[in-house]
Parts: structure tokens; sequence; C-alpha cells
């Protein structure tokens, strides 16, 4: 029989796992989040040496308006992941519908869709020039702009719309992972008690799968926060804009720091919310695998609402970017074809692989040395290493050279001095630095879901396993691995698009000659032509979805396989 | 353990170092696109046989620079707007290059007075007009456009793009200040919607309707009428070469740097020269419709077709300097709010 307790007992872990485990796991977590949290302290470091001040100056100008534009963002894209994404995972998990096993995966494909790819798009479409408006213009006999009315895609609405569209696997993809893991007479027996389907999800499936449902939401706030390409195109002024203002123009890196240090300090804030308000809950299910879960028959208006529910968003996150960027790429692949294209995907493909491996072995390190030495100590390093996420890319960047190239430099002049040799750069400037970079950014992807994936396995499983012999480390490999297959392969996958799409510290970083193929494209969008790129916008959609149908497959058949 | 050798291996794999500074290279980092210098590196490449090694960023190459120190594997850096080439004077990244075929290729008032940065090529700041509505003289200084008459007609991109940032600092230095400010106030005032977009874009918008006038730099312009499918639009608009009679066209360049580590010193100066060179300074002008900074070299093509430039011989150090006022200018006068 299935179990699962909501509430009680907030130290039911603390002995278990105590004293006599050794100390190997904490160690190897306090040194991995000292090298991962180094380019974060270093941003903070940085903000120590301004320029000058820029508050008064930001508080006396814009500084109201970037706060308000970034509120207003992030509330829209949160509302508008949290609506599609727990909808739409609900619907492919729980109730059956015409084409529910294709939307299983292909609710994830706007992930593939890089932001400020999606931007540009609907750009392209919906302005003046773009067929929406000339359809309409020629059937009204409109002439000019001046003419008619039309939403402008410019805009906060536009923006919000955008990220919301590509942001809400996120969601989607943890809410089912939790959905997926929840005993279904679970379900059964508060339909039994007399609630409704409706009360049922929000009592207690939406309970249970709370701290998964967390962590996607936080990611995709992180991921709002931190976008610097849409909000640019579409001029949303967001504390970013303000950000880059300082840095660039005003030639204040210290300043940017300062400012980047707040939002980080912002996140830590919502997060530790979070976090506080379900302090008592501690949630184990031993999962059932032998019982199915019966899926609800429908009947057919309310199935045409679970298709609708599924397709919309499919269709305006992916099916039309994907064949816009298809038509481009056609009409103009004599300029965007390139012999480079190959070594350019291979790029992209090689340093995402070893990036979202590395990441997951970390994440699977810090979250388990967390379960094992459940202390404050342990909370606040997981934190702490998660906290790359929670900051602009390029402001990243420069934290990861600070260490990296004063770590080569040191190494350099001890080399001169003692052996008259010079080492020069070994670590920045090359490939080493990006996968670092990556791992730090997307950290928080991978801790936080393994993270929340083993809270919920029961500790009783630990102790079976350790009276019976097992060392932590065999524990581990032997009990939870398997049983977090599902979230292990999401986490990667996550982490892998995550890093196909990352642009700003791979440019800032990449070695000489080094293209991947968001830094190609980037090019020609950067110098307004990204129709000349869409044959590699392309292909970073497509190299994602790959991965994403293959990990989609492995997570569902996981509730199949015992 | 297997994955802790697995993950050894991937990093003892990515860690090899990739940058050569093997002889017959120079390392170049730069905030120009890198499509966009391949025909001239090609070029370079053919004549010497010096390979060159390319980093393009938008941010963050300066503070890449710094960090290095002595071991930066970059030679030059090449940048656009006289803002950044600047910034890297001012943080003593760049070394002084004391060399005959540059000053001899490049006039006084486009290089740094010691060699610390050589323009390559200028571009205007011009003003578009739509062809339809706007009359041939209607519009012809930069003040005009604070004019009441154009009132909801003026688009341009973001205040704070460098390009605008220099042409405000170029105001700065002419009119002081405060009647700076003012005629920034009033342009806003004039504007036909919240500024967005780049370049192109306020082009596009005359040839929509939307607005009548448009600040824009010169090869934006040409660009879209060597592509097949922008020419009708760009053939909406009429170009005009503000304060061509007064003081000149405000200007701003494109330009390199020798750093300060330049482990291929030699090479990377015989880019210079390269760069300089007519053969070089031609390539530049056709295929980005820029101005070459050679003055030997005359314009070819489209950019012949506009007719001469006057430009503004108002210092670019000058511009630079003031840049700092201009941003905080833009953000007092909310250029960029709706």
């Amino acid at each position: 029989m299935s179990e699962a307790a909501t509430s009680v007992n907030p130290g039911l872990s603390q002995p278990l796992l105590a004293k006599r485990t050794s100390q190997k796991w904490l160690i190897s977590a306090v040194l991995t989040t000292a090298i991962v949290a180094l380019p974060v302290l270093s941003v903070i470091f940085l903000a120590f040496f301004p320029e000058e001040n820029i508050w008064p100056h930001l508080i006396e100008t814009t500084l109201p308006r970037y706060l308000i534009t970034t509120i207003q963002l992030m509330a829209g894209v949160g509302a508008i992941t949290l609506a599609i994404g727990l909808a739409s995972a609900w619907a492919v998990t729980m109730c059956e519908f015409p084409g529910r096993k294709f939307f299983e995966w292909a609710m994830l494909l706007p992930f593939a869709v890089p932001a400020y790819v999606i931007a540009y798009v609907y750009t392209s479409l919906l302005d003046y020039a773009g067929p929406v408006q000339g359809a309409l213009r020629n059937w009204f006999g409109w002439e000019n702009a001046t003419d008619y009315w039309f939403p402008e895609i410019r805009s906060l609405e536009g923006a919000t719309l955008m990220l919301g569209l590509v942001l809400y696997p996120y969601v989607y993809l943890l809410a089912r992972a939790a959905f997926l893991e929840q005993s279904p007479s679970l379900f059964s027996v508060s339909r039994s008690l007399g609630h409704s389907a409706l009360s049922t999800f929000f009592k207690v499936v939406l309970p249970i799968a709370r701290p998964a449902v967390a962590v996607g939401l936080s990611l995709v706030l992180m991921e709002t926060l931190n976008d610097f390409g849409t909000v640019d195109f579409f001029a949303v002024q967001t504390l970013t804009a303000g950000l880059f203002d300082t840095w660039m123009n005003l030639g204040n890196l210290g300043g940017a720091a300062q400012i980047a240090t707040t939002m980080l300090i912002f996140v830590v804030i919502l997060v530790t919310l979070e976090r506080y308000s379900r302090r008592r809950q501690q949630q184990f299910a031993a999962r059932d695998n032998r019982e199915p879960i019966r899926r609800f028959t429908m009947s057919f208006p309310r199935q045409m609402i679970c298709v609708a529910v599924c397709a919309l968003p499919v269709l305006f996150g992916f099916v039309i970017p994907g064949a816009t960027l298809g038509l481009y790429a056609w009409e103009y692949f004599g300029e965007s074809w390139n012999p480079d294209f190959v070594r350019n995907t291979f790029n992209s493909l090689f340093l995402s692989g070893t990036a979202a491996l590395t990441t997951l072995l970390i994440g699977i390190t810090l979250a388990y040395s967390r379960r094992l030495h459940n202390t404050r100590g342990m909370q606040v390093l997981m934190r702490l290493s998660s906290l790359g996420y929670a900051m602009p890319g390029a402001v990243l960047a420069v934290g990861v050279i600070v260490p990296l190239a004063g770590f080569d430099n040191w190494l350099d002049s001890l080399m001169r001095e003692f052996f008259g040799i010079s080492t020069g750069l070994l670590l920045s400037g090359s490939a080493f630095a990006l996968v670092f970079a990556y791992t730090v950014r997307f950290l928080a992807v991978s801790a936080g879901s393994v993270e929340s994936a083993l809270q919920k396995i029961t500790p009783s499983m630990d102790m079976a396993s350790r009276s019976l012999g097992h060392s932590p480390g065999k524990t581990l490999v032997k009990v939870h691995l398997p049983m977090l297959r599902g979230t292990l392969l999401t986490a990667a996958l996550v982490v892998f698009v995550d890093c196909m799409k990352e642009l700003p510290a791979t440019l800032i970083l990449r070695p000489f000659n080094f293209e991947t193929l968001a830094t190609y494209v980037y090019q020609f969008a950067s110098d307004e032509r990204l129709y000349h790129s869409a044959l590699p916008a392309l292909i970073i959609v497509l190299a994602g979805i790959i991965p994403i149908i293959l990990m989609s497959r492995s997570i569902s058949s996981t509730r199949s396989i015992a | 353990m297997q994955m802790k050798l697995a993950a050894t291996a991937a990093i003892a794999l990515t860690a090899m170092p990739m940058a050569a500074t093997a002889e017959g290279e120079v390392n170049i980092y730069s905030y120009r696109q890198a499509y966009l210098l391949e025909p001239l590196l090609n070029a370079f490449e053919k004549e010497t046989g010096i390979e060159s090694n390319v980093v393009f960023a938008k941010q963050g190459l300066a503070e890449r620079l710094e960090r290095e120190g002595r071991n930066s594997p970059a030679d030059v850096v090449m940048t656009v707007d006289i803002s950044r080439i600047n910034e890297l004077v001012e943080r003593g990244l760049v070394q002084n290059v004391d060399n005959e075929v540059l000053e001899d290729n490049i006039p006084e008032n486009l290089r740094h007075p010691d060699g610390k940065w050589f323009a390559l090529t200028t571009r205007g700041r011009l003003i578009f007009v739509s062809k339809e509505r706007v009359k041939e003289g209607e519009i012809t200084t930069y003040e005009q456009l604070a004019d009441d008459k154009w009132d909801n007609r003026i688009c341009t991109r973001s205040g704070k793009h460098p390009y605008n940032i220099a042409l405000i600092s170029s105001m700065i230095a002419h009119h002081g200040e405060e009647d700076a400010e003012k005629w920034l106030a009033d342009v806003k005032d004039n504007l036909a919607r919240k500024p967005q977009g780049g370049d192109r874009d306020q082009i596009k918008a005359i040839a929509e309707g939307v607005c009548d006038v448009a600040i824009g730099n010169s090869y934006y312009y040409g660009n879209m009428l060597q592509d097949e499918n922008q020419r009708p639009i760009a053939e909406q608009v009429r170009l005009v070469f503000p304060n061509a009679e007064g003081r000149g066209t405000h200007v701003n360049i494109s330009g390199i740097s020798l750093t300060k580590s330049a482990p291929n010193r030699e090479n990377a100066i015989k880019l210079m020269e390269f760069l300089s060179s007519p053969e070089a300074q031609r390539i530049y002008a056709e295929a980005n419709t820029e101005y070459p900074a050679n003055p030997e070299v005359k314009p070819t093509g489209l950019v012949a077709e506009w007719g001469e430039i006057n430009p503004d011989d108002l210092s670019l150090q000058q511009i630079a300097e003031n840049r700092e006022a201009a941003v905080k200018m833009v953000d007092r006068v909310d250029y960029d709010g709706e």
C-alpha cells in the first residue's frame, strides 16, 4: 500500500542519518558549494566598488518605473505559466482525451524555443509590415498605421505573453512529475470522502505537489527577472535594463553589481518566504507503481476543453514560431547555409551535454548531503549554490571571469617565479569556463528538482538500506537513484535545453573563433538581421526537441516500471 | 566511482585552451559582429598569411581583458562607438602605437594623439524623412527636431543606445547642458511612439505612416537598400545630412586599439596597417556602406550617390567625455518613457 503524510514531525529525518555517517558527503558538499558560489560572491564583491553612487540618480529618475515594470512582468509571467503548466499537466496525467499521449511530450516543445527567438518571430508576424496587419489592411482598405488600432506587440503585455509561452514548461514538467509520483489512491480517498474533483485538486493534489511546483515557478520567475534579450527588444524597462544601462552606458560595473545583488536579495527573500510558509510540512510518499493511474473518462465537450488547454500553448509557443522560422530559413537559405554549421551544432551539443551531466552530479551530491546532514548549515549551502540562477547571465559571466582569471594569473606568476615558465591562461577563455558558467547558472534547476524529489522518499527507505549494511553512497546508488530516475532525467533535460539556449554568458566567456548555435544566431539578430539566421535558430529548436522526446518517454515509463 | 571518472575526463577535455598564441596569428576581441569582419580578415590572411581569431560580444569584453591582465591572449580590440574605445583608454587596457603607416592613412582628428586608438570608418547620424510627407529642405538640422511642427511625427530608437548618446553628447558640447536638455525634452515631446527597435525599425515606421522623421546611422539605410526585400521600404524615405551647411553632421567611428598584453604585437600592427590601407577601406565602404577613415579612399557605390558628408569636427574625445552627462539627461527627460 502506498502511504503519504502531509504535515507532522519536522525532525523525523534528523536522527536517522545522524553522526555515524561518514563526513565525506559533508566535505564534498562544502567544497562544491564553495567553488560554485565563487562567481556570485565575486559579483557581490564588485558591488562594493562602484565608480559612483548610482542610487540617488536612479531613485530620482527611472527606478520606480523599473521596479513597477519588473513586478508586473513577473506577476504576469508567473500567472500565465502556472495556469498553463498546471492545467495541462493535470489534463495529460489524469484525463483521457484524444491526443493525450501526444501532448504528454508535445507540451514541452515551446521550451526548445529561446525567448529572444519567439519575440523576434512574433514581432515580424504582428508588426505593421507583417502578414497579419497586411491582411487586415487589405480586407478593410486601410491605408496606413494611423487608420486603425492594433495591439502593440512590443510592450509589457507582449513580453509577458512571450515569456509565458516559452517558460510554462518548467511548471508543466515539475508538476507532471509530481502528479505522476502521487499515489492514485489518495485521489480516490478524497473523492470517496465527498470532495469534488476540483476541490480534491486544490485540497490534496496541489498541496502535495507544491514543493515541485514551487521549484518550477521560482525557475520561471528568476528567468523572467534575468531576461535581457526579450525585454530589450520590446523596450520594456525592467531592473535588468537599468542594470545594463549602468554597466554599459555609465561604465559603472560596481553600480551594476549592486543592482544585481539587490535582485539577488529579492529572489532569496521570495524563495525563503515560500519555504517558510510550508516549513511545518513534511511529505513522504512511498510510491506504489503497481497501482496504475485510472484516468477520468469524460464527456465530449470536456474532452475538447482538455484538447484546447493543451493544444493552444503548443500552437502559439511552438508551431507558429517553428513554422515561421522554417519559412524564413527556406527563403534565405542561400544566405544562412554555412559550412560552420556542423561545428557550431557540435559545440552546442557537447557543451550542453557536459554541463547537463556535471550539473546533475553536483545537484545529486548537494541534495543527498543535505538529506544526510539535515542542518541549518546545509540548507544555507543549498541556497548559496543555487544563487547563480538568480543573476543575469552577462553579470554572472563577469563573476566567472574574476576567479578563473585570478587563478590563472596567480598560477602563472607562481610558475614564472619558481620555474621561469609562463602557464598563461589555463581556465579562462576555454570551454571549461563555459561549462563552469553553465553549471553555476543552472545548478538551481538540478539541485532543486533532486532535492524536492528526495524529500518525498520516506526515510524508512534509508533506514532499511543502512541497517542492512549499505553505506550512504551505496544507498544512494541502489535505492534513491533508481527511484528518482524520472526526476533525474527531467533535471538533465531542463539543464541541457537551457544550455543550448544560453546566450549572454556564452558570448563573453567563449574561446576564439568559437560559436554555439545561440551565439551564431545572435550575431545576426543583434544586427537586425535575424532572418539571415533562421536556419541555425531552427536548429536550436530542433536540437532541443530530440532530448525532449527521448526524456519525456522515459519519464512516463517510470510510472509503469516497478 | 565511475561518475567521478567521467566528470574528471570531461573537465580535462574542456580545459584544453583553444586560443592559440602561436606565430602567424592575431587575436581579436570585437564589439562588431564577426561576420562583418570576415571579408576583411580573409583579405588580410590572403595578403600576409596571418590567421585571425575572433571573439565577438557586445558586453563584458573590457572586463574580460582587464581580468586576464598581462596573460590576455587578445592583441587588438575592435569597437564601434567612441565611448567604448575611450573606456579602454581610461582603464589603461590599451597601449600607444607609434606607426608611420597608420599616421599617414588615418587623419589626425580620427586617431588618439598617442595612438591609443585609430578610427577605421566613420558613420553619419542622419535624419530620414518621408519622401511623401516632408518637403525637401523642410528639416536640415538636429536643432529643428525640437520644433513644434514635428509634434507626434518623430521616431527614434532608445535614447540610451550608444549612437544616440553620442549625438546627445555632441549637442551638449555645442549648446551646453541646459540648452541640450531643453532640446532633448522637446524632441521627446515630438515622438510619435515610445522609443523602440533599432535604426532600421525607425525607417520602417516612416514607411508605415507611424511617423515622418527618424534618426539613424547611414549604413542601416544602405543595408536596407542592398536587401531586395527591404528596398521598397527604404525607398520611401529621403536622407538628410543634418547641419551640413553649418557645423557639420555628427559622426561616430568604428576603431581599433592595441591591447597592453598583445602577445602577437607585430602581427597586430600589421593588421592595423592593413585595415587602414586603401584596399581594406574599400571593402568597409562597399560591404557595409560606411565612410572610409582613410581620406585617399573615396566613397563608391551607394555611399557616393548620397553625396558628400561634411562631418562635424568636434573632437571625438569631447563626445566621449560628455557621455555620462548625456546618459543621465536621457533619464531626466524620461526619453524612453511612455
